[in-house]
């Protein structure tokens, strides 16, 4: 076995899970206050990866500084969709929930394609090709400012919710809805606030994915499917289990990359799925079923 | 009822009769009509029946077409043979899946989120399995015979595809009124309280499965040799399994006409849509109406239209409430 090749790949794995464990911090939220599975969270990924190359590419602000607007952006974006959409099933029968995000997933998917066609772009970043050695690894640095900046934010979420009123309203109502009810939460808006605050960690995620992977308005599914994974690994409503899957997935692939082409990578990480649905429902680190 | 059924042998003669009367183009259209509507019917025949969410039904239509059209080319077996064939495999993948999802619990989004990653690995793959064309898919050759499945002009393609399309209406009915079809509701209804009364839910539930999983591979084969090309990113794409839930839901689930009549909304829009909007290089925009008006009527119809169509039509028809 290669070491320096193995040392490299995990090392990889580990930079790409922070950001795999971001975007699944915001679908785990989702689904941990209303139980609603965001089938619109990889097309939500991709509609702020294009939010955030407009950006670029119109005012020449690098993706790492406008990563606030574009988080911005689709916090509204989401915002929007819960309380038009999202709101209004939250009583229905699951099936009717699946549907209607699977067709907003179908609505971003398609209007990313209108507004910026089929084409896969690659944008020049500020970062770009640099890289620092590691031993006798490399490592490109805007996979690492990735890495730092998505467990960075999804460390800030965990402290939110952990310290400020909001975050503590939030838990309650995830908690126990009645009872935050009842207690005087105003759960309606607690449901609006999370939901876009899902939708924006899964923006901040695209844009922090720009340098590492071309753009292309069918990205969103792979992503959606990703994030499953990793908050299924990680327990569904755990946030903390997101981030921990994330990682685990983002080695994972890496490393099956040695064993079968690049391509075939997914195989791994969803039979990974089906085995830890089956074998540990309840995620590694236990979750809200 | 009776009325309602002479009304349906009524549109099902002027079907017989059309092709005498459109040209090529609107019967192109109509073929798809009837094929989305059977495929819509036979994912209705799993989720509409039994309440299980499929959203990776397109792996039984990828497998339908590639077993069939494989046979065809190394074995010369014709695609009758060989959708049969494709069908009783898809039962067997079909049961596998199932045997996962109902033996281990699986419910609800568990059960979607399982059978979109079968169908997703198996996508990938087939990408990768070089004697059936990898990524590039497969082209068939064009030798028109009945032997072939394959026909020049696509009026015989528009008896099929309506045949398959009534065929599965009839299908569903009798199921709909025949003691399985009663308890496969049961089992939709109210899970629990169907097993409390004696119903083996897992025993429907496998059925239902597998007589959807068969009718769909059938479509598969139809489709292969109706555009004379598959690839893993067209029969076994997620953006498939959306496609072909939308009829039933916007139709009407749980009901042996609301696929059709989802398909006659839906399909005319799509096809119109397409090759107009795509002229003008709009070429998403037609997906996005579709989610636009799936989304609505979910919202606010969420039986479906065939259920206001219904009641519309109920005093002339004499159906009960």
């Amino acid at each position: 076995m290669n070491y320096a090749l193995l040392l490299q790949l995990t090392v990889q794995g580990i930079l790409l899970g922070g950001i795999y464990g971001l975007i699944a911090v915001g679908l785990s939220l989702i689904f941990g206050v209303m139980g609603v599975i965001n089938f619109a969270h990889g097309p939500m990924m991709v509609m702020g990866m294009y939010v955030s190359y407009w950006i670029l590419v119109v005012l020449g602000i690098d993706p790492y500084l406008s990563l606030v607007l574009v988080a911005a952006c689709i916090f509204v974006l989401g915002y929007l969709v819960q309380f038009l959409v999202v709101n209004r099933i939250l009583d229905f029968p699951e099936a009717m929930q699946v549907l209607p995000l699977v067709a907003i997933g179908l609505i971003l998917e398609n209007s990313v394609l209108l507004l910026w066609g089929p084409d896969p772009r690659s944008p020049k970043t500020l970062l770009g090709l640099a890289a620092v050695p590691l031993g006798s690894a490399t490592i490109d640095v805007s996979r690492l400012v990735a890495f730092c900046l998505a467990v960075a934010i999804t460390g800030s979420i965990l402290l939110f919710l952990k310290k400020t009123d909001l975050g503590k309203a939030i838990r309650a109502a995830a908690d126990n809805r009645t009872g935050a009810l009842l207690i005087g939460i105003k759960v309606d808006r607690i449901n609006n606030f999370s939901f876009a605050m899902g939708a924006a960690t899964t923006g901040a995620a695209g844009a922090l994915l720009i340098p590492l992977i071309p753009l292309s308005p069918h990205l969103g599914h792979d992503f959606t499917l990703t994030a499953f994974v990793v908050v299924i690994l990680g327990g569904m409503g755990n946030l903390l289990g997101a981030l921990v899957g994330g990682l685990i997935l983002g080695v994972a692939e890496s490393l099956s990359t040695l064993f079968v082409p690049a391509t075939m990578k997914q195989v791994v990480s969803f039979s990974l799925l089906v085995v830890i649905m089956l074998w540990r429902p309840q995620g590694l680190l236990g979750g809200r079923r | 009822m009776k009325r309602l059924y002479l009304l349906l042998s009524g549109v099902f003669a002027v079907l017989i009769l059309l092709p005498l009367l459109l040209d090529k183009y609107v019967i192109g259209i109509f073929v798809m009509i009837f094929y989305y509507a059977y495929l819509g019917q036979a994912w209705n025949v799993l989720t509409g029946y039994t309440g299980h969410i499929s959203l990776g039904h397109a792996l039984y239509v990828g497998i339908g077409a590639y077993i069939s059209t494989y046979l065809a080319q190394q074995l010369n077996l014709t695609p009758w043979v060989g959708m049969i064939l494709g069908g009783i495999v898809a039962v067997l993948v079909a049961s596998c899946i199932g045997f996962l999802g109902f033996r281990f619990g699986l419910r609800g989004v568990y059960f979607v989120i399982l059978t979109i990653a079968f169908a997703e690995i198996a996508r990938l793959v087939v990408c990768h399995i070089k004697p059936l064309g990898g990524f590039a898919g497969i082209f068939l050759d064009f030798r028109p015979s009945f032997y072939n499945l394959q026909f020049r002009g696509n009026v015989p393609y528009y008896y099929i595809s309506l045949g398959l399309m009534a065929g599965s209406v009839l299908f569903v009915r009798l199921l709909e009124v025949s003691r399985m079809g009663r308890l496969m509701i049961a089992v939709r209804e109210d899970e629990e309280a169907a097993q409390a009364l004696g119903v083996d839910s897992f025993k429907y539930s496998m059925l239902a499965m597998g007589i959807s999983a068969f009718m769909t591979a059938l479509g598969g084969t139809f489709f292969a040799n109706y555009v004379y090309y598959i690839s893993p990113n067209t029969v076994l794409s997620m953006g498939l399994s959306i496609e072909l839930i939308l009829r039933p839901i916007i139709g009407g689930l749980g009901t042996a006409l609301g696929p059709v009549l989802g398909s006659f909304i839906l399909t005319p829009l799509s096809e119109i849509s397409r090759s107009y909007f795509a002229k003008g290089g709009l070429e998403g925009l037609h997906l996005i109406l579709y989610g636009v008006l799936a989304v609505l009527v979910v919202l606010f119809m969420r039986r479906g239209i065939l259920l206001y169509l219904r009641r519309a039509l109920a005093p002339v028809l004499r159906l009960e409430p």
